[in-house]
């Protein structure tokens, strides 16, 4: 059956290198990098290409490149969207990513997938209005709208798995230390 | 078994027979299995009680009375503090002196010692911490709010009674196993048993791994045991996600309790399918109640994310957290990066004579669990016997 099935993703290479990591855990250790760079106001271009992995520096084919800045209503330009839809972006495409491959895992014929998300936010918190207003979202809300040869439990289960492989996932709904500093 | 096979052998006990029934369990501990279920090679439970579910001194006697039927020749206050290996078989360095032996077989499970996380470090001193190991009874937690992190059996279960004992609990939610006590008129473990579940092999498992490590399910050895989230939510018990970090005397949770819940809900309803497709495949309809299925479980909307644990609300933390096998005293290299003991199917392939029995899933699914043992027991015994037969004939023919 995982024959038939295609949703273009190289299951078979996955497993490999998740078998290979097994005994080189240390192997798996990557380092993802971005940076940015101020234009104007609260517009910026953040760029990104050089990663670590597999013990060696490595790069995208291309340096890729993301515009963001505040909306109208914020009194700002609308030169691109906000860093928190970005976020958004980051956790939509990660689980989608993830219900492709383990789609692929499991025989199953993806048709169209596609995923709405809704994060909701009172910005009295980065406005400073309150501090027991939280900055970021109090809450994240994920729909997928999934036609697939299979069914609606399997489809269900097919994201519960997606959720729990994802990076963005695990980034948003668990603490992460980030430090910051002054070079 | 190696009686029977005239096999010298001695059982080495550190205490006294099902020592660690009798230390480091809660008073009111029962067995999440039904008494039927309690049953070692020649030897089955023989109380009047078969649905009922064993408490911590009829555990304790029923060890000890097969114990004594199958006369079994158990050196008990005998702890062993290293085991080696030597060119010809194995050292067993125990309080009562040395033991030179052809085989081993390691029985003393995966649950020696509390696995708690390393985060428990940063909890604030103003709060009481214990384990499952430490913890008796409610009457000796203070007065005020309990965590309990942890919602495996052990998890729940204390989690219910600590809260029936007038203080409030919020209960950390990871990932978990959800099953109903009884499913179509008879007990779960009654599926599980007769469907072949819980019979299934290792090597017939696709994620062995995974099915090792599953934490135990949400269940009570009792009738009433409705022990699942929406149960103990309805109770007025605090679901929250994963306890994830302390970080400033805050007590962090995951956002992704959702997830796991539907992740657990999702899991049972498959089981079930599995259960009535046996029903049905076996022609066994008439002696069952009708399919059923269970309400999902619900997800408070917005559950909290964060405790602060200065402001008085927490006075102390229960870690339902697990436990781990500890092998300090193996001498033997045979442990794998993160201390579990490398087998399969409980012969230590690296080390000829090496085996282990009770740990999970070690031949089937029910291998931790005391019929589990008694079906394995066999099948580890005839590999050791063979292997005994070996190391003969290469005495023999002078290999050795």
């Amino acid at each position: 059956m995982a024959q038939a099935v295609n949703n273009g993703v190289n299951v078979d290479a996955l497993l490999a290198a998740r078998e290979a990591l097994k005994n080189t855990p240390a192997a798996g250790e990557f380092t993802w990098r971005a940076s940015c760079k101020w234009q104007n106001g609260t517009y910026a271009r953040s760029s990104v290409q050089g990663f670590r992995g597999l013990g060696a520096e490595q790069s995208h084919r291309s340096e890729f490149s993301f515009e963001t800045d505040h909306p109208e209503v914020f009194a700002a330009e609308d030169r691109g969207a906000t860093p928190v839809e970005l976020v958004l972006v980051g956790l939509a495409s990660c689980l989608t990513a993830g219900v492709a491959a383990v789609a692929q895992n499991r025989g199953i014929q993806l048709r169209s997938v596609e995923a709405k998300l809704e994060g909701d936010m009172n910005i009295g918190g980065i406005l400073g209005v309150d501090p027991d207003i939280r900055k970021g979202y109090d809450k994240i809300r994920v729909a997928f709208h999934i036609d697939a040869d299979a069914s609606k439990e399997d489809i269900e289960a097919l994201v519960a798995q997606s959720q729990k492989r994802s990076a963005v996932f695990d980034i948003i709904t668990n603490p992460t230390e980030v430090t910051v500093e002054v070079v | 078994m190696l009686a029977a096979h005239s096999i010298d052998h001695v059982v080495l006990e550190r205490g006294d027979v099902g020592n660690a029934w009798r230390r480091g369990r809660w008073d009111s501990l029962r067995l999440l299995t039904p008494n039927w279920l309690s049953r070692l090679p020649g030897y089955a439970y023989a109380g009047s009680d078969p649905d009922g579910f064993m408490d911590l001194r009829g555990i304790v006697e029923f060890l000890a009375g097969y114990a004594a039927d199958s006369r079994a020749p158990v050196r008990a206050q005998t702890a062993v503090s290293r085991i080696r290996r030597l060119h010809s078989g194995y050292q067993v360095l125990t309080q009562g002196g040395e033991i030179r032996c052809r085989t081993v077989v390691l029985a003393t499970g995966a649950g020696s010692e509390p696995a708690v996380p390393a985060l428990h470090r940063t909890v604030p001193d103003s709060i009481q911490c214990l384990t499952t190991v430490d913890y008796r009874n409610p009457d000796q937690l203070p007065a005020g709010g309990v965590l309990v992190v942890g919602a495996a059996a052990t998890g729940v279960q204390l989690a219910r009674e600590i809260h029936r004992s007038g203080r409030p609990v919020t209960l950390c939610v990871g990932e978990h196993v959800r099953l109903p006590r009884s499913y179509r008129g008879r007990d779960v473990l009654w599926w599980m048993e007769h469907s072949g579940v819980w019979n299934q092999r290792f090597d017939e498992i696709e994620d062995l791994e995974r099915a090792r490590r599953l934490p135990s399910p949400q269940l009570i050895g009792a009738q009433d045991g409705a022990l699942d989230l929406n149960a103990l939510a309805a109770a007025g018990i605090e679901i929250v996600g994963r306890l994830a970090a302390v970080r400033d005397g805050r007590a962090l949770f995951s956002g992704g309790l959702a997830h796991l819940i539907a992740l657990a809900d999702l899991k049972m309803e498959r089981l079930l399918d599995t259960f009535d497709a046996w029903a049905r495949e076996h022609g066994i309809e008439a002696g069952v109640e009708a399919v059923e299925r269970f309400e999902p479980t619900r997800v408070k909307t917005s559950p909290r994310l964060s405790i602060d644990l200065n402001r008085g609300e927490i006075r102390t933390i229960l870690w339902a957290t697990g436990f781990r096998p500890d092998y300090r005293w193996l001498d033997i290299p045979v442990l794998d990066r993160k201390g579990e003991l490398r087998h399969e199917g409980g012969v230590v392939a690296e080390s000829p004579g090496l085996y282990a029995l009770g740990l999970p899933v070690l031949r089937r699914r029910k291998s931790t669990f005391i019929s589990g043992a008694g079906a394995d027991a066999p099948e580890i015994a005839a590999h050791l016997l063979n292997e005994l037969a070996g190391q003969g004939r290469s005495a023999a023919r002078g290999l050795s």
